[in-house]
């Protein structure tokens, strides 16, 4: 399963495009999405769940309360395992024992060959259960099993091998001064690092936050989304089977008012990091002020457009537009949400995009060939239904789709509108599930503005052949991400972030390490100096 | 200084059955196009290990052919850095999974110690790899600042097809600190290691293709300087040439690539380093690190502290200890774990540095310690320490490249300053002293690559290290190595209306 090549993702948005009669990107045949998950068992996963309490210190262990709280398989609504409910006093554990594996080492103090070492056997382990985390991933997120297992997992081994390589080649400068002044930076840990992930991608999010923070020399304290606790408990598992010593990376499982809020206003805690909504976002910020001031990276929601140009092959256009929102289950942060259209090409687009979305097949994300499962819980099913109907209500057309699927677990049809406006809801609000906002628009220069309308600046896609468009697109548009003829190309190597209210920082590439890494500058005077 | 036995290994070690004597073109073990060999030959006892294939220019061409093609034509460059470090994390691997055969090898063809081989030479080979696998996918351009409506970015691509010839004083770490980079960057290569040492360059060829680096990128030729040495200089379908060696052929190699097709070189050549010793250190642990300065690797080493400028104030005690440790200092088989010192590589070397020797005698300095040979048969030479040697003789201008040190006395460290840049080499320091005035004036007055400040021979993967002046030009090791395996392109095109520039 592993096999495909990690790098198939970077490449994934064209080449995998189905040419005209081709197939769909994952080359199976096409379900009408209104059959398959209504009737059919669901498939049992090929994984025993084996960790479920919090992991402090190195052991595994029950919240101090005593606690559980159940997580669900989306597709049924149903408990998979009750999982410990870590709460502050927990948190309080596990900050002291990251404090004191930061302050006493051996982390810090260890060579950072040493750091790279643990790091790649931890990458190989992972490669060797990649099946086995993937089931875990899927069974509880309800993401398609064979996007956790040939891509995902591969990308979180990718992920840490890629920060193996950093921890050794982390340099300050030597910095010329006015004066005889002999200046040298040391980039130094930060310390014990704060992370709060979401529930969406729950083990890449975690690799793109502990990787950097591990590798730069840091000690972590990771909350888990209470959606998805699981896969994080067996990679942190391995990681100890690594070699990580104790201490260094502590998972706790809970919620985000007490265990999220604890952590956020630890004064113990030296950095945070959060990745969720923008109104969670606010809190975990206000929090880091009320307390310590700890610095924080946020990556928060987005409302990301996806302009097709008057010059686009339609149907590519159609194919890279669907996978931009429907991916995930819509539920990606970057999801190109509002799907600008150029008047030229509009019916035309619209008339295949809904086309795409009525194929697309939706059912038990174990099954293969599907290329949709179900939402994450009952919460954002409720929301996402909520923000179809104020759609409808609010004079948008609706394309195709608009209900749930089946009767059971959280399916939602794939659904698309047209004749969207700006100031709708569904046009301002990150929906995060399958909907196809597609509006229209005439010249460039009020797509950007209209594009640019938004609080949000995580993401967009800009397709077009034309140079001069591509390249004022991708200067005009405020976001921390511009792909052009391609989408959630994601790799290590590229930086990725919000501007406005999507966030601040940037995770991944060379970029991250900053988020884990002070600069401390060191001045002594030189005496007659050869050169200044 | 002790002499134990030499020449005997088998009551030491097991020596390794050669199992690669053929040149490697292509992913391929081949025999030379003029079907001629070569012996090399056991330091220890002056008798033939192998025969090894001896590559000519129509074997460089054939090489070269075959890169050219993995280049052009080839996946190595088209890899992403990700799957190009994978194999080499595969490689270094591999490597580690044959020390005890490595390390043998350069002891039977170097002379080099064992146990050195096995903690130090041979894991420090696999780390290197590592070190550049995790490089691989972190060679960055950069967007540039235009002054006007111009959108303009960097591209750093692989230089192309590269030849590195390499010396034999440490033929595992030269191999993997040019190989290294080079695969990291996407080139593909052919190496001529020096024919004294020419065995474990082989074994490395098989373990990359174990590891999967692709048929063509890494070919090793086998044979002589001026002749398969002087092929690749002059080729006009390489595109870069690293060369580590002595300054005369350097100078040669950069004239080859100048008649030819102005391939960039990159030269890390001979040194004359200093080693400064001012009057507030701990004489005792400097005296040590002084010695090793001179004599480890037998002082087969470009970066040796030859020249050891000794403040007046410790003058004599410094000599007092470094006679008593220089006792201490064991000469003998390099299998024998309690030996710091094996033979010189051959018997020219040998007798090259017999002939320094005499040039110290009897151009007035004082003959502290050795100074003759150290046994009967094999290159062994005890070490050699003189005193009162003074910036005009040729023990103090000349590189020795074998065990002798040359000790010399200054009074302030303006005059220190200049006596230790008085030299045509540039290639490293060694500074001793607490005091951070010092240091850190000496430290940028010195004109050399690299500066050790109470510490000597610190090397490191993340540390590049080069020389000033005639010891060469360009880095080997950290991520400036990296620079001299990549072309950079910058691409520029318009922009409109632009909301920054």
């Amino acid at each position: 399963m592993a096999a495909r090549r990690i790098s198939s993702l970077l490449s994934r948005s064209l080449p995998l495009l189905p040419r005209r009669g081709q197939k769909s990107y994952l080359g199976r045949e096409f379900y009408q999405y209104s059959t398959a998950a209504a009737f059919e068992e669901p498939i049992k996963p090929p994984v025993n769940v084996e960790y479920n309490q919090l992991l402090i210190n190195g052991q595994f262990v029950d919240a101090a309360s005593g606690k559980t709280f159940p997580t669900l398989d989306p597709r049924t609504g149903e408990i998979i395992t009750h999982v410990a409910e870590g709460d502050v006093e927990d948190i309080n554990r596990a900050v002291a024992a990251a404090r004191k594996a930061f302050d006493e080492g051996p982390w810090p103090k260890m060579t950072a060959y040493e750091r790279t070492k643990i790091i790649l056997r931890f990458a190989d382990l992972v490669e060797k259960h990649n099946d086995e985390i993937a089931a875990l991933e899927t069974w509880d997120n309800g993401k398609l099993y064979e996007q956790s297992a040939e891509i995902e997992v591969p990308m979180f081994v990718r992920l840490f091998r890629y920060y193996a390589g950093w921890a050794d080649k982390i340099h300050g400068l030597t910095i010329p001064a006015d004066g005889a002044y002999h200046v040298q930076t040391l980039h130094e840990p930060i310390g014990v690092a704060g992370q709060i992930i979401p529930w969406n991608f729950p083990l890449l999010m975690l690799a793109w936050k502990v990787g950097p923070a591990l590798a730069s020399g840091n000690t972590v304290v990771l909350k888990t989304a209470e959606q998805t606790p699981l896969s994080a408990l067996i990679v942190a598992k391995l990681f100890h089977e690594a070699g990580l010593p104790p201490g260094v990376l502590n998972i706790v499982s809970g919620f985000g008012p007490t265990a999220g809020a604890a952590l956020c206003s630890h004064m113990d805690v030296d950095k945070l990091a959060f990745t969720g909504s923008t109104e969670t976002g606010k809190v975990v910020l206000e929090l880091s002020a009320k307390s310590n001031l700890k610095p924080v990276t946020l990556e928060l929601g987005g409302k990301s457009p996806f302009i097709v140009c008057e010059d686009a092959d339609v149907d590519q256009a159609v194919e890279l537009a669907h996978f931009a929102l429907f991916f995930n289950q819509g539920q990606c942060c970057c999801a190109g949400s509002r799907t600008f259209v150029h008047e030229k090409v509009y019916d035309e687009f619209l008339e295949k995009a809904k086309a795409r979305a009525l194929k697309r097949s939706v059912g038990d994300p174990f099954k293969p060939g599907m290329e949709q499962g179900p939402q994450i819980d009952a919460e954002q099913f409720e929301k996402i239904l909520k923000y179809i109907r104020s759609g409808t209500e609010g004079g948008a057309t609706l394309e195709t789709g608009g209900d749930r699927l089946g009767m059971k677990g959280y399916y939602i049809q794939p659904t698309v509108f047209s004749d969207v406006k700006d100031d709708m809801l569904i046009a301002k609000d990150e929906i995060f599930g399958p909907v196809q906002t597609v509006l229209k628009f005439k010249d460039l220069d009020e797509v950007i503005r209209r594009a640019n309308a938004s609080r949000f600046g995580l993401a967009a896609g800009v397709f077009t052949h034309n140079l001069d468009t591509a390249n004022t697109l991708m200067r005009a548009l405020k976001v921390g991400t511009v792909w052009i003829n391609c989408f959630d190309t994601f790799d290590a190597t590229i930086p990725f972030g919000g501007y406005k209210m999507s966030g601040q920082g940037r995770e991944k590439g060379e970029y991250s390490l900053k988020n884990y890494l002070q600069v401390k500058a060191v001045v002594a005077p030189v005496k007659n100096p050869a050169w200044l | 200084m002790t002499v134990l036995s030499n020449g005997n290994a088998e009551s030491y070690v097991k020596t390794p059955k050669i199992k690669f004597t053929k040149l490697f073109i292509n992913g391929e073990f081949v025999d030379s196009v003029s079907g001629k060999t070569f012996e090399t030959i056991d330091p220890r006892t002056e008798e033939v290990i192998a025969r090894i294939a001896e590559g000519d220019k129509e074997d460089v061409d054939l090489a070269v052919k075959a890169a050219r093609e993995a280049f052009d034509h080839g996946p190595w460059p088209r890899l992403p850095g990700c799957e190009r470090r994978r194999i080499m994390l595969k490689f270094a691997d591999l490597i580690d999974e044959n020390i005890e055969e490595l390390a043998a090898l350069d002891t039977i063809d170097g002379g080099k110690l064992y146990n050195l081989g096995k903690i130090i030479d041979i894991p420090s080979a696999a780390e290197t790899i590592r070190y550049y696998a995790g490089a691989a996918d972190k060679i960055h351009g950069a967007t540039l600042k235009m002054s006007r409506d111009l959108q303009a970015y960097t591209l750093h691509e692989p230089v192309g097809v590269v030849g590195h010839i390499i010396p034999w004083n440490f033929p595992s770490q030269m191999f993997v600190m040019k190989v290294g980079p080079a695969l990291a960057a996407g080139c593909t290569m052919l190496v001529k290691p020096a024919e004294q040492t020419p065995l474990s360059a082989l074994y490395y060829a098989y373990l990359a293709k174990l590891a999967g680096i692709p048929d063509g990128v890494l070919n090793v030729i086998t044979g002589y300087g001026s002749t398969a040495g002087a092929a690749i200089s002059s080729h006009m379908d390489i595109d870069k040439v690293s060369f580590t060696g002595s300054t005369e052929v350097g100078r040669l190699v950069m004239q080859a690539a100048a008649a030819s097709n102005l391939k960039p070189v990159s030269l890390e050549l001979g040194g004359k380093s200093p080693f400064i010793i001012f009057d507030d250190v701990d004489v005792d642990k400097v005296a040590d690190l002084a010695l090793q300065g001179s004599f480890y690797n037998k002082g087969e080493i470009c970066v040796a502290g030859s020249r050891v400028f000794v403040q007046e104030g410790i003058y004599d005690k410094f000599l007092n200890k470094l006679e008593e440790k220089v006792k201490r200092w064991v000469v003998g088989d390099p299998f024998n774990p309690k030996v710091h010192q094996g033979p010189q590589v051959n018997k020219q070397q040998y007798d090259k540095i017999l002939s320094y020797i005499e040039h110290g005698k009897k151009g007035g300095a004082t003959l502290l310690s050795g100074g003759n040979p150290g046994g009967e048969k094999g290159y062994y030479i005890e070490p050699t320490i003189f005193t009162d040697v003074t910036d005009d003789m040729t023990i103090a201008k000349e590189e020795i490249f074998g065990p002798v040190m040359s000790v010399l006395k200054f009074k302030t460290v303006e005059e220190v300053i200049k006596r230790a840049n008085a030299t045509k080499y540039g290639l490293a320091a060694g500074i001793m002293t607490n005091d951070l005035n010092t240091a850190n004036t000496v430290s940028r007055s010195i004109r050399a690559g690299v500066i050790w400040i109470n510490c000597y021979f610190a090397f490191d993967k993340d540390l590049p290290y080069g020389g000033y002046k005639m010891s060469g030009f360009e880095r080997d090791m950290g991520l400036e190595a990296l620079n001299k395996y990549l072309q950079v392109k910058s691409v520029a095109t318009p922009i409109h209306n632009s909301p920054w520039l």
